[in-house]
């Protein structure tokens, strides 16, 4: 059974072409994706992102089962509308989901994560409430709209509900505000200043077309892609899993190991990985070459030990192809990539590419 | 809808052949095939005097998206590639069946060309997909 977003028809009626993702059904793009990328970059795009899951954190220790469920510290949220990203670990330091969590106070946190992991990310936060004075509510009713890039703020403010454009248009970045049930957030996934907008399904499909009518160009998983890895944001599944920890997976910033009193969920695990200090490591590759950076394709180091691209693309900014990749430690400034049979010449750099539409390399 | 013109046979992985006046055939992939497969940004070309059989691979198109193989669709030797895709891989976005070909191949037995889709078998082979 393939489910739809609340937009389904909306993007439909805009002649975008439509694939699965991860038991969805959702745009790829309305047309084409360098464009729809080029938008974000330079002006103004949105996607609908209604397929994430939204869980509300409520009770009386809801601080002190975030502390326990994630890797990162909510302890450093102390501004209300403040957010995190963090790793949701297993005992093992797997990671079992990257997600947001947004300070509302002490006793609610609202937490945004991946779609394609909603089951699994449930029944684990359930299974750890089991000890503390908390429920998880799940909103399956909201919708919602990520707006993206220099000029997303100037056209979304003055389309919120009347107090809560005021507000919005004075929050600082990775905080939100909200008033009933719309929620903005001034976060994203594309490495461009904007809004990630929660709202209630039945008013998305009437706000989305406002944002149309100002001259927000609708965009594709495609170019989310593109963006994000631009970015050098990972994406769950492809860049990591359960199967991989935070510091092999570029995430390392994303763990607070102070205080060292606090306990999270998979810490013994990744001390004792972090002592043994053979971790892979996560890189940025750049090809030198022709070609296209892709998923799986092997890296070879010049010692002639192996590494995998995890992601990989074409860069509509840089107009080259660029990639994420796990390999050994000891990799130098530049590595071959098999492309088909044939060794490519890549340049090894930080996995952060372009942000806030400059090239950061 | 995709545009199919009926000067030329299809092959059903999405390459088209245009028999030219010297006897040689132009090859290029599908209006259909390049809507399917988004933004192209690299094209890798086949090897003038490169000689292939019918459905070889011979050249690789890649998207945004993904890489796609292409086909030979008659047995032959390349005598011409499209050396204009190496900078310019839009050109089959823009213009699939002319200025976006990809190679010339002076085939061994034209009447291979028969067993290729006519304009028609072929637009409905994709309103199938």
């Amino acid at each position: 059974m393939t489910n739809k977003t609340i937009l389904n028809s909306a993007h439909r009626e805009l002649g975008a072409r439509m694939v699965d993702f991860g038991g969805w059904d959702m745009p790829v793009n309305y047309g084409s994706q360098i464009d729809e990328h080029h938008y974000v970059r330079q002006s103004v795009g949105m996607f609908d992102v209604s397929h994430m899951t939204v869980v509300d954190i409520n009770g009386l220790e809801a601080k002190a089962y975030l502390q326990h469920l994630l890797a990162n510290d909510v302890a450093k949220l102390t501004r209300q509308g403040k957010a995190l990203y963090s790793c949701m670990l297993n005992e093992k330091a797997g990671i079992i989901d990257d997600l947001i969590v947004y300070f509302l106070d002490e006793q609610n946190y609202r937490l945004v994560v991946n779609a394609s992991t909603r089951d699994k990310d449930i029944a684990w936060l359930e299974q750890q409430a089991e000890d503390f004075d908390v429920t998880i509510n799940e909103k399956p009713t909201l919708a919602m709209i990520a707006v993206q890039g220099p000029k997303a703020r100037q056209k979304v403010c003055p389309l919120l509900p009347e107090r809560l454009g005021l507000a919005a248009a004075e929050i600082k970045p990775f905080s939100a505000c909200w008033h009933g049930e719309w929620f903005v957030g001034r976060t994203g996934y594309t490495g461009e200043d904007g809004f990630e907008i929660i709202l209630p399904e039945d008013k998305a499909e009437g706000f989305w077309k406002q944002l149309i009518s100002v001259g927000v160009h609708p965009c594709g998983l495609g170019a989310r892609d593109t963006l994000r890895l631009e970015a050098g944001m990972n994406l769950y599944g492809q860049d990591m899993d359960e199967s991989k920890h935070p510091i092999e997976s570029g995430l390392n910033w994303t763990v607070a190991w102070e205080p060292g009193v606090r306990n999270f969920v998979g810490k013994q695990a990744l001390l004792s990985i972090k002592e043994q200090a053979n971790s892979d490591k996560f890189v940025g590759l750049i090809l030198e070459d022709k070609g296209v950076l892709r998923g799986h394709q092997t890296v070879v180091l010049d010692d002639g030990s192996r590494g995998e691209i995890t992601s990989g693309g074409y860069s509509p900014t840089m107009e080259r192809s660029i990639a994420f990749a796990r390999v050994p430690a000891n990799i130098g400034k530049t590595c071959k990539i098999d492309i088909r049979g044939k060794l490519k010449v890549a340049r090894v750099v930080k996995p952060c590419f372009v942000r806030r539409g400059e090239v950061q390399i | 809808m995709s545009n199919t013109p009926d000067d030329r046979k299809y092959a059903d992985s999405h390459e088209w052949a245009l028999l030219e006046a010297d006897g040689n055939i132009r090859v290029g992939i599908t209006d259909y095939a390049q809507e399917l497969l988004g933004d192209l940004v690299f094209v890798e070309l086949p090897e003038v005097g490169q000689k292939l059989v019918q459905a070889d691979e011979c050249s690789v198109v890649e998207s945004v998206k993904a890489a796609s193989d292409i086909y030979s669709p008659v047995t032959g030797e390349i005598v011409a590639i499209n050396n204009d895709l190496e900078d310019s891989p839009e050109a089959i976005n823009d213009s699939p069946y002319e200025d976006g070909w990809i190679f010339i191949i002076k085939p061994e037995d034209v009447s291979e060309l028969d067993n290729l889709l006519d304009a028609e078998s072929y637009q409905n082979l994709t309103e199938d997909e």
